[in-house]
């Protein structure tokens, strides 16, 4: 069994919020977007989804409503706000950054 | 900030948040187990998958709300935790409650006596700067003021920016039909102003409205406001009839006031105004002066000031002021120092008794910890830090104390409302008004919280010194109980030396002072205090103002109660018995030097049949009779202590005594002595007294004692209605029983109270003592029970065993008695001032106690050592 690799430390935030820049989301449908989108790569566990999503919700960068799903049922649907896409902005940089950083230590010529 | 605000939202909504959550995971497990459905798992299987990828809901669930939660929910935790341990062992929490409540409760609802009574200050404007003023004697410490006194200290002194005074006075009020006899306070104009008192309704009296001959006027106070008026407020200006005369309300005086000494069951209260015939003399003594300081003079100064005028008046007026001083103290000192000994003790008592609650849970506590050592190692090994594992101790500490507190709150409240009702009633508002505060307040709050932190800190260190003292491989390890049992041992029998110590101080004090209370009830009083059934009279003054008139109605009292069925004989007299070492007369014996001394004596006038009425018994001569009413000046009988103390070595008969100056009118002889009469306190001593006969005397003011055959209680509403009927215009009062008058003197209230509060004390030490033995020496032998095994298997006596037990609870019980012994004698020395005719170091009470204490160690110790005697050898070395 090939072993999945594990999402990079910091970046669950990052991809939460831009997952919800389309469309307001619930739990489930953050989680299998992340999945799809990542083809399969990328797999967010529940035991950090909500925790994040709280404390996204505690920071303001996320506003959370219950409405009806498509297959009628109730499930809490998290909206990016204004502070989020801003904060989006923020760690997409920061994000962009540190992986520069990394490539070029990377593609250094270890000769 | 707004994060900490919606944080604060959601530790308000924690329900909700946790329902929105569980909702929302449960929608995603259900969508995952769809999706897996859809990719063509069977249902079953797609649960199991889902709920597996899905994970522990409930480790889900805390993970979010840590995000979401405070620091504080951790202590919370942490107090859930410890409620849940105790819960589990409801033995040990429900003990330990119950035995913190006691002692926490006792203590609280002693101290909100003693805060009501010396801590609290008098409700008075700056009442430190308050004084209580007064002349003294060479026999009274502090005896009143003369009016001629007064006014000379009051224009003569320098350190007081006000001296008033005040005395007890007594009407008939005529109230629509009543006539009711009721006790006013008669006071210079400026008292309450001096007091800092306004009053609630009206005027207080005006400067200059308390000399002789102005208007007649009178103030309420609070309580004859509501009583008589029931509050109204039209009462001033309206006419009041005291006494046949005519009064104007002029003001309604606050509750407050009732603080002022001796005011406490007075309704109504009247300026001084006109000398009563006494006043007229300078050498009479009625009244009690307040003073208050000038800014920046002290007690002592003021003292001094007035201690100099004292001296020049004595030099002026050597007749009546010889060696007449000056007592000025504090107002508070005059109000409670009756009752501050007893306060006192009854704090330490208290005190004691919450250390003895404390000591008990932390052996309590001890033993739990024992059994807890190796969950301590577990999570001590497991990298708990010593400052997690304190906080653990302190948090349970801490909620055993609390739950304790709030239980002891209703043992306080309870405990405050008995205490009171010790207390007659009568006696309470006469002498001691701050008892009205006792109750809840922020310094019995402060107090009650203050003990509750100190023993809730007792009794997570406990637990804390015993786990540090060891390592912790020793407690992991197997079979390392001998370590461990000898160093609890060691803590846990200190701690029951220490309980044995303090039962028997509290044992010996209860002992001694029953034994003072005993001996009290039993004073020798010279007469028979049984079937004497007793009441006040006052006559109206305008129809009854000679002494013929008076007499004539004295006869007619006796006559018709004489005629009652139930009655053996009447008399009247003066004072009652048990009353006071007051009334009294200025004596100089015909024959004898004299060089202005005060002969002071008490003087009771009595109807002829009074000494056969008390059954008091003749010593020498002849007793008053009918005949000597009309010899003048009259025949006098005196009592022993007169005799022993001006006729030393001589026959006291045919001698003559007169008033200070031998006027021919005054000289009496002395035609009788008799035994003793108690006139005084029981706690007083005896003062040298004459006896004249009342019929010369025109006092319209007279006590009835009545002997009857049986129930003399049963005959007192009687005895009042047939008096009433003599004349309905009579005020009569005061229907008491002689028993009760012994029984409610304030010398036995303080005593009795003193006596069933420390005895009750004493008894919850001895069981909470002896239950901490049995604990210790119980624990001990089961710690031992595999030695014990050893020792039997290799050949030792049962009895030998029973021996090893008990030398070992005996030691400890020998310890406990004896240092509590030498703390009880020095406990007793403390409050001397509450033994009556018993030492601090009374042998029989402290053998007594001595060995009460050893036979209940001794019981406790021979339960445990019984079953260390039936120990199986062979069980024994088995079981481990």
């Amino acid at each position: 069994m090939t072993r999945k690799p594990e999402l990079l430390p910091g970046t669950l935030d990052m991809l939460i919020l831009k997952t919800l820049t389309r469309a307001p989301l619930h739990g489930y449908g953050i989680a299998l977007s992340i999945k799809r989108l990542s083809d399969e790569v990328l797999t967010v566990e529940e035991g950090s989804l909500y925790p994040a999503l709280q404390r996204l919700l505690l920071q303001g960068w996320v506003k959370a409503e219950w409405k009806m799903t498509e297959t009628n049922r109730r499930a809490r649907f998290y909206t990016l706000t204004a502070a989020g896409r801003k904060q989006l902005g923020v760690e997409v940089s920061e994000f962009e950054q540190m992986i520069a950083a990394i490539g070029r230590v990377l593609a250094a010529d270890s000769r | 900030m707004m994060r900490w605000l919606r944080k604060l939202g959601l530790l308000l909504a924690r329900g909700r948040f946790r329902e929105e959550l569980d909702e929302e995971m449960a929608f995603h497990r259900a969508e995952a187990e769809r999706a897996l459905l859809n990719e063509g798992i069977e249902p079953e299987g797609a649960r199991m998958a889902a709920r597996r990828q899905f994970g522990n809901t409930t480790r889900l669930r805390e993970q979010s709300e840590e995000v979401v939660g405070f620091r504080v929910e951790t202590i919370w935790q942490d107090v859930r935790y410890g409620l849940r341990q105790l819960r589990r062992s409801p033995g040990f929490g429900v003990t330990a409650v119950l035995i913190l409540a006691l002692g926490l409760g006792v203590s609280t609802a002693i101290f909100s006596f003693v805060d009501a009574a010396l801590v609290q200050p008098l409700p008075f404007e700056k009442p430190s700067r308050i004084v209580d003023v007064d002349e003294n004697s060479a026999v009274f410490p502090r005896s009143n003021l003369s009016r001629d006194d007064y006014e000379d200290w009051k224009r003569l002194n320098t350190t007081l920016s006000s001296l008033e005074v005040y005395t007890g006075d007594g009407f008939l009020l005529h109230l629509g039909a009543t006539s009711e006899p009721v006790p006013a306070l008669r006071v210079s104009a400026g008292l309450f102003r001096t007091l800092g008192l306004k009053p609630v309704l009206g005027r207080d009296f005006l400067p200059g409205e308390d000399q002789p001959g102005r208007a007649k006027v009178v103030l309420l106070s609070y309580r004859g406001w509501n009583k008589w008026f029931g509050g109204r407020s039209d009462v001033v200006g309206q006419a009041l009839n005291l006494s046949g005369d005519s009064y104007t309300i002029v003001g309604v005086m606050p509750a407050a006031a009732s603080y002022a000494p001796r005011a406490g069951n007075r309704d109504f209260i009247v300026p001084l105004q006109d000398k009563t015939g006494c006043e007229k003399r300078r050498s009479c003594h009625n009244l009690d002066g307040v003073g208050r300081l000038r800014d920046g003079v002290t007690v002592e100064q003021a003292r001094g000031d007035l201690q100099r005028i004292a001296a020049q008046l004595e030099k002026l007026y050597p007749g009546s002021n010889k060696d007449q001083g000056a007592s000025v103290q504090p107002l508070r000192n005059y109000l409670v120092g009756d009752v501050q000994p007893i306060l006192l003790t009854l704090l330490a008592g208290a005190g004691l008794l919450l250390l003895i609650a404390c000591v008990n849970v932390a052996s309590l506590v001890l033993v739990r910890a024992e059994s807890r050592r190796r969950e301590v190692a577990v999570r001590g090994a497991l990298g708990a830090s010593r400052t997690r594992l304190a906080r653990q101790f302190i948090t349970e500490g801490m909620l055993l104390a609390t739950v304790g507190c709030a239980c002891g709150a209703l043992v306080a409240e309870w405990a405050m409302k008995l205490l009171t009702q010790l207390v007659p009633k009568d006696a309470a508002a006469e002498t001691m008004p701050y008892l009205q505060r006792v109750g809840w307040n922020a310094h019995t709050a402060l107090f009650a919280a203050a003990m509750t932190f100190a023993a809730g800190l007792v009794l997570a260190l406990t637990p804390m010194l015993r786990h540090r003292a060891q390592a912790l491989a020793d407690n992991l390890a197997e079979g390392s109980r001998g370590a461990a049992g000898r160093f609890w041992s060691r803590l846990g029998a200190n701690l029951v030396v220490v309980e044995l110590t303090i039962a028997v101080v509290l044992l010996a004090g209860a002992g001694l002072l029953g034994k003072s209370l005993y001996r009290l009830l039993h004073v020798e009083t010279g007469f028979d205090p049984t079937h004497l059934a007793t009441v006040q009279v006052m006559a109206p003054q305008t129809r009854f103002a000679n002494p013929e008139q008076t007499a004539q109605l004295q006869r007619d009292v006796i006559r018709r109660l004489s005629a009652l069925p139930g009655a053996v004989s009447v008399a009247v007299t003066t004072d009652l018995p048990i009353q006071c070492n007051c009334d009294t007369d200025w004596i100089r014996i015909v024959g004898k030097p004299f060089h202005g001394e005060h002969n002071e004596v008490l003087e009771r006038d009595v109807s002829p049949e009074y000494f056969a009425t008390l059954k008091a018994r003749l010593d020498r001569g002849r007793l008053l009779t009918e005949e000597d009413t009309n010899v003048k000046p009259a025949p006098t009988v005196i009592s022993e202590s007169l005799a022993r103390k001006y006729f030393p070595g001589e026959d006291p008969l045919g001698h003559k005594i007169g008033n200070g100056d031998l006027d021919p009118k005054s000289m009496r002889e002395i035609v009788g002595v008799i035994a003793d009469i108690r006139e005084n306190g029981l706690a007083d001593d005896t003062f040298p007294a004459e006896y004249e006969p009342i019929y010369q005397s025109s006092d319209n003011y007279f006590a009835v004692a009545m002997r009857t055959a049986g129930d003399e209680k049963a005959l007192l509403p009687t005895m009042a209605k047939t008096i009433r009927a003599i004349d309905p215009e009579l005020g009569v009062s005061g229907e008491i029983t002689m028993m009760d008058q012994i029984e409610s003197s304030q010398s036995s209230i303080i005593h009795r109270v003193a006596t069933w509060l420390v005895g009750g004390f004493a008894a919850i030490a001895l069981v909470l003592g002896v239950v901490g033995l049995y604990g210790v020496v119980a624990f001990s032998v089961s710690q031992r029970t595999r030695e014990i095994g050893v020792r039997m298997a290799l050949g030792a006596q049962r009895k030998r065993v029973y021996g090893m037990i008990l030398r070992q609870a005996g030691g400890l019980t020998l310890i406990g008695i004896g240092a509590g012994l030498a703390c009880s004698i020095a406990a007793a020395v403390a409050m001397k001032s509450l033994l009556f005719r018993v030492a601090a170091w009374d042998l029989p009470t402290l053998a007594a106690v001595a060995l009460v204490l050893g036979g209940a160690s001794l019981l406790a110790s021979f339960l445990p050592a019984r079953r260390a005697a039936l120990v199986n050898p062979v069980e024994a070395l088995r079981s481990e």
